[in-house]
């Protein structure tokens, strides 16, 4: 039985005298992948916010010892304000030179990539070189908020098999906001569905039937049950 | 000719620290803000001319009350930080001239480098030289908080202590760079040599020297300008600021 690395309990988080997540309690186990699905608005950045300590809440929030996590937002805008190059934002993580080489290989750069500006990246390229920036540090548990925002059909499919490969390498743990139902069947093993209150969880082909979908996303379900066959 | 060096130290030493900070100021349009808050020091350097003390002493308090004030009406109100310093410098520029004397609104709005002492070289060059080091401490730190925040707090930085440093170090420059340009020209000595700067950059490392060397070359070129032209020299630092940049945008990468 794997371990368990985090244990959340009747978490309640309240931003602005508003109610933004309801009494949610879940566990995740170490190599787990679980996805956190959920309509825009739903919390599920929130609650992303929530376990990495940054938002205020109510309830309990137990991370296993020592575990070490690391976070990829959905979008950094200001990133390219600030001409840096590749090398120089691992540099903002204390990475050596050997280490972020050795990183970005593993996510599939040549080695010339250490130079390239931030700022004339494409949006897949972006989101793998923060994929490979939160491996600095050899973190047990990423966070993903969203990871193929803005990155067209072909990329995604390349950020999901490259998080599933190193995944496996690394023996991590990964928890991953998405509203793409695609995603949970395809790439993780236990689903969170939210739209502020907890509306189901579970292995994804054993909770996600038509009637919970449509609990969770209303009449948008007609696209999604679609998609699934 | 002591004089004359004395200006040229200064100018240097503070025309090198603001490219350096103002590096860290280009995104979220914080190089704006060393705009409005020179404004608000004008009833600082209204109080020092009457009074003949150090303008950048009298600066200085009121660059605190502006962080203050702007940082109070954005958590209280949730207006975009623009906005609220237009409020903040308005009210400056107002204060200042309901009692400033007229024949010495020149050396207030864009400054005298021109007379200053050799007591307040070195105070210029020792505050200069603490501004590069603090930048330099806070920069990796302070360039993760700007890209995001909650990246910052997810490596475990402590916003609040870095920005403080920061902050303090951007009152500091403001009030020293009021004595060179005066409050009407702070956002110039920031701003200007960090867009040319970033015109020509491929890399922070570049960004940081180049933005270093574009704030002491302006500064020197308007110094010189001013033994030549005897012009006042605070618009010729701009001046030669904004040929630079110009030269930048023909060779922009």
């Amino acid at each position: 039985m794997p371990e368990v690395i985090l244990k959340v309990k009747n978490l309640n988080v309240e931003l602005d005298e508003e109610k933004i997540i309801e009494d949610l309690s879940f566990e995740v186990k170490k190599g787990e992948t679980v996805t956190i699905l959920g309509p825009n608005g739903a919390g599920k950045t929130v609650l992303l916010r929530t376990l990495l300590g940054i938002l205020p809440y109510r309830g309990e929030i137990e991370w296993l010892k020592d575990v070490k996590i690391d976070y990829v937002p959905q979008r950094l805008p200001f990133i390219k304000d600030i001409p840096m190059n590749v090398e120089e934002f691992f540099r903002l993580k204390k990475a050596s030179k050997k280490e972020t080489r050795e990183i970005l290989n593993s996510v599939g750069f040549e080695e010339n990539f250490l130079n390239k500006k931030i700022g004339d990246l494409s949006s897949g390229q972006f989101q793998r070189v923060l994929i490979a920036w939160a491996l600095v540090r050899n973190p047990d548990v990423l966070l993903f908020d969203e990871p193929t925002t803005g990155i067209d059909i072909g990329g995604e499919e390349t950020i999901y098999s490259l998080l599933a490969k190193l995944k496996e390498k690394r023996n991590l743990t990964i928890l991953l906001v998405t509203h793409d139902l695609s995603v949970v069947f395809k790439f993780s093993s236990f689903v969170i569905c939210l739209n502020k209150c907890p509306i189901c969880q579970g292995i994804p082909k054993e909770v996600l039937s038509p009637e919970i979908l449509r609990k969770l996303y209303g009449e948008e379900i007609k696209f999604y049950e679609h998609h699934k066959i | 000719m002591e004089q004359f060096l004395l200006s040229l130290i200064s100018g240097i030493f503070i025309g090198g620290a603001a490219g350096y900070l103002g590096t860290l100021m280009l995104p979220k349009k914080m190089a704006l803000v060393a705009g409005p808050l020179g404004h608000l020091t004008l009833p600082g350097i209204a109080l020092a001319l009457i009074y003949g003390f150090d303008v950048s002493l009298g600066a200085f308090p009121f660059v605190i009350l502006g962080i203050i004030l702007i940082w109070l009406f954005e958590m209280r109100t949730k207006l975009p930080m623009e906005a609220l310093t237009a409020i903040v410098f308005a009210s400056g520029v107002a204060i200042a001239f309901l009692f400033l004397p007229i024949e010495q609104a020149e050396t207030a709005l864009v400054g005298d480098i021109t007379k200053i002492s050799l007591r307040e070289t070195i105070i210029t060059v020792v505050l200069c030289l603490l501004i590069f080091f603090v930048v330099k401490k806070i920069y990796p730190q302070i360039t993760l908080i700007n890209i995001s925040e909650d990246v910052a707090k997810a490596e475990k930085i402590n916003i609040k202590k870095y920005n403080f440093f920061y902050l303090g170090a951007i009152a500091i420059i403001v009030a020293l760079g009021v004595k060179m340009v005066g409050g009407l020209l702070t956002a110039a000595l920031v701003a200007i040599p960090i867009c040319a700067a970033r015109n020509l950059s491929k890399n922070l490392f570049q960004y940081n020297l180049l933005a270093t060397f574009f704030g002491i070359i302006s500064t020197f070129l308007g110094i010189l300008l001013f033994k030549f032209t005897h012009f006042p020299a605070g618009p010729l630092f701009i001046m030669a600021g904004t040929l630079i940049f110009l030269i930048s945008m023909i060779f922009k990468k």
